[in-house]
């Protein structure tokens, strides 16, 4: 290939990346004005409390089974790995210091964020998605009512008060899963486990910080799925594009918070 | 799917939602136990205070009475002073001697306050007078190699 | 629960104007490369039913759409009842949206709700009626369709005419001045389409409205309506009453109307010549 197909085939890479930052830019700019347009349409929201009702009902209990579920295993798989580790120590008496805390300061934000971003997430995201696609919401914009004030704030809100109650649920089934495998299982005794676990876990520190946590995690979650949503190609390609944006970008926009939130809450950087 | 059951569904929900927030901080948690209870301040100073933080238990015959608010340098006497607070209801006489002890072998560093005879109390912002530093385990390592060695140069 | 609402300044729709719609040199391209509308000029007459036709992709919903204003033009001039469209604030476009209704392709009813809840929408949201009164109109106006033994059902559970009808019902709740129909006839079958014609035509003058239907239908298109206006590559390229259109020698009219495959609207996308194509050596 000749220099100067080189340079043009560079020339082009460069022009493409350059492209695609510009877009990635603009987008994040359009989901920004977004975020505040939402954000303004909230006490329409709760006037209009019944949608936020119906909303929380569809995405929080009905992703109440795959949260109970998953905390319950996580939790009996945590303690039997960790009863593993700790007894080479001597140290089993603490497993109870080491779930809970696994599960109050990380885990049950963590992963009942990214299970609720599978499940409820994408759920919303196809939803809007679909109506954009058969014309509801342009009939709605036509007889003049706002569809980010009807049909976007309140799956909005509904996703955020649903995720620290899932966050909530899914760490106590799991402190629970690993008191069967410990305790009943295994044999620890139920009073050492409690108590060191009591004595460990911090109100303040761990738990409030766990639900700081899977506050923000939700407010990711759920501007990501309505954004992806309103935003999605009227096709049934963009529909799936859409779906699949909202639980890859929201998954990983949640790791990447939760190692910013962690760094401050628990490495005693300012909060 | 009619409103009603909806409203229901949620309720149960949110109902759930919240006792487990309940459950952690109570059960798991420690919300009860440390509240903003009445309480006063006791000052101690260590030579060495080991591996005491703050919010570390304040215990007297095992029982905690109090949590460690901060610690710091003298910048004059080099000495680690402690600042702890300790729950009303518990008084403790002014001989009364503060150790900075470990919990079992790898366990959480606390204060124990042993009560001696004296009848007059200790008052809010007092200071212990007795303590006893940590032990540091590399310090009774040297000491017992240092006493090994002496011995075999008595002999 | 009362809900109370700010109080919205009332913009002077006159509704008893002749020309209920005016489009004057109107363009309009969503790229701004490739214009949609070039230069179209359009006059509705109030009380008037009139079809906006052509093929298929040729800017007749852009129409709708800058009457409605969803779209700006990007010159020209659009008024509704004097007022005009592009100008107007927030509060003055919300004013207009109350006033007309529109039926969108295959009804665009909210998946969601039932047809009572469907038809009960905008009641609800621009009037402060009280629910018996609201269940009432909500019952007429489906009775006018003929669908008020379907007032529990949801959308899913309907056919595709039947949709179209409740859409018109919900369209015409709040008695707007104007109406837009984007398509009403497509996809129907024979009896729904005359049932969806004559009510087109019998809302219009029973309740003295104007209306613009969209469509490619000419059949029942030259059966309802007062005007015809044909537009090809984003101009207009014959207008007339529905005599004049049939008794028309224009031949883009005449390829329309007659169902000829090809004539102004070519058959074959442009492309090279078979023989070239063909004997072309790879």
């Amino acid at each position: 290939m000749s220099s100067s197909g080189i340079a043009r085939g560079v020339a082009r890479g460069l022009r493409r990346v350059g492209g695609g930052t510009v877009e990635t830019i603009t987008r994040l700019g359009f989901a920004s004005r977004f975020f505040i347009a939402v954000l303004y349409h909230t006490p329409g929201a709760f006037r209009r409390l019944r949608l936020t009702l119906r909303e929380i009902y569809f995405s929080g209990v009905l992703s109440l089974v795959i949260i109970l579920v998953s905390g319950l295993f996580v939790g009996m798989v945590l303690a039997l790995q960790g009863v593993e580790v700790l007894e080479r120590y001597g140290a089993q008496e603490s497993l109870g210091i080491v779930v809970a805390l696994s599960l109050v300061r990380e885990l049950g934000p963590v992963v009942a964020g990214l299970l609720f971003a599978s499940r409820a997430g994408s759920a919303v995201t196809a939803e809007i998605g679909l109506m954009k696609a058969t014309e509801q919401i342009a009939a709605m914009e036509m007889m003049a009512v706002d569809p980010l004030a009807r049909v976007v704030a309140p799956r909005f809100w509904g996703g955020v008060v649903s995720m620290p109650l899932l966050a909530a649920l899914f760490s106590t089934l799991g402190v629970f899963g690993a008191y069967l495998v410990g305790v009943k299982l295994i044999g620890i005794d139920a009073g050492a486990f409690w108590g060191n676990m009591q004595a460990a876990v911090d109100f303040r520190r761990d738990i409030v910080n766990g639900v700081i946590k899977s506050v923000v995690f939700g407010m990711i979650v759920a501007l990501i799925a309505v954004f992806e949503g309103y935003d999605a190609k009227p096709t049934a390609e963009g529909v799936s594009t859409a779906t699949t944006r909202t639980v890859v970008g929201s998954s990983l926009m949640i790791l990447a918070a939760d190692f910013v939130l962690t760094v401050f809450m628990f490495r005693g950087v300012g909060l | 799917m009619n409103r009603a059951t909806i409203d229901l569904w949620v309720g149960i929900f949110v109902t759930i939602g919240i006792a487990a927030l309940i459950f952690l901080s109570l059960k798991v948690g420690n919300l009860l136990t440390t509240t903003n209870a009445p309480g006063y301040r006791l000052e101690a100073r260590f030579d060495n205070v080991g591996g005491l933080k703050p919010r570390a238990p304040v215990k007297a015959a095992g029982v905690v009475v109090g949590r460690v608010e901060s610690i710091r340098l003298d910048p004059k006497t080099y000495e680690g002073v402690v600042t702890m607070r300790i729950n009303e209801g518990f008084n403790f006489s002014k001989d009364t001697i503060a150790s900075v002890l470990t919990s079992g072998l790898l366990g959480e560093v606390y204060i124990n306050l042993d009560a001696g005879g004296d009848p007059a109390m200790l008052g809010n912002g007092a200071t212990i007078a007795k303590t006893q530093s940590a032990v540091i385990i590399e310090k009774l390592i040297g000491q017992f190699l240092f006493e090994k060695a002496a011995e075999g140069a008595n002999k | 629960m009362k809900k109370t609402r700010p109080a919205r300044p009332d913009v002077p729709f006159d509704a008893r104007r002749e020309i209920a719609v005016q489009l004057s040199d109107v363009s309009f391209g969503y790229d701004r490369r490739r214009p949609v509308l070039k230069s179209i000029d359009m006059t509705i007459p109030r009380g008037k039913v009139v079809a906006i036709m052509g093929g298929s992709g040729c800017g007749k919903t852009t129409i709708l759409r800058l009457i409605g204003g969803q779209l700006r033009p990007q010159s020209g001039k659009v008024l509704v009842a004097g007022q005009s469209v592009p100008d107007l604030d927030r509060d003055g476009l919300y004013a207009l949206r109350r006033r007309v209704g529109m039926l969108f392709q295959f009804g665009a009813l909210f998946t969601d709700l039932s047809v009572f809840e469907n038809v009960a929408f905008p009641l609800r949201e621009h009037t402060e009626l009280p629910e018996d009164m609201v269940r009432d109109l909500v019952l007429m106006k489906l009775n006018a369709v003929g669908l008020r033994g379907t007032a529990a059902l949801k959308p899913s559970e309907l056919s595709g005419g039947m949709a179209r009808r409740v859409a018109l019902a919900r369209a015409t709740a709040l008695d707007p001045m104007l109406v837009m129909y984007d398509e009403p006839f497509a996809g129907l079958d024979p009896i729904s389409l005359g049932v969806v014609g004559q009510l087109i035509r019998r809302m219009n003058d029973a309740l003295g409205i104007t209306s613009v239907v969209v469509t490619h239908d000419v059949y029942e298109s030259l059966k309802i309506v007062d005007y015809l206006y044909f537009v090809s590559e984003g101009r207009i390229v014959a207008a007339g009453t529905p005599d004049e259109v049939r008794r028309s020698q224009d031949p883009f009219v005449r390829q329309f109307v007659d169902a000829e495959p090809d004539g102004p609207v070519p058959f074959h996308y442009a492309a090279r010549p078979l023989a070239e194509e063909l004997s072309r050596v790879i």
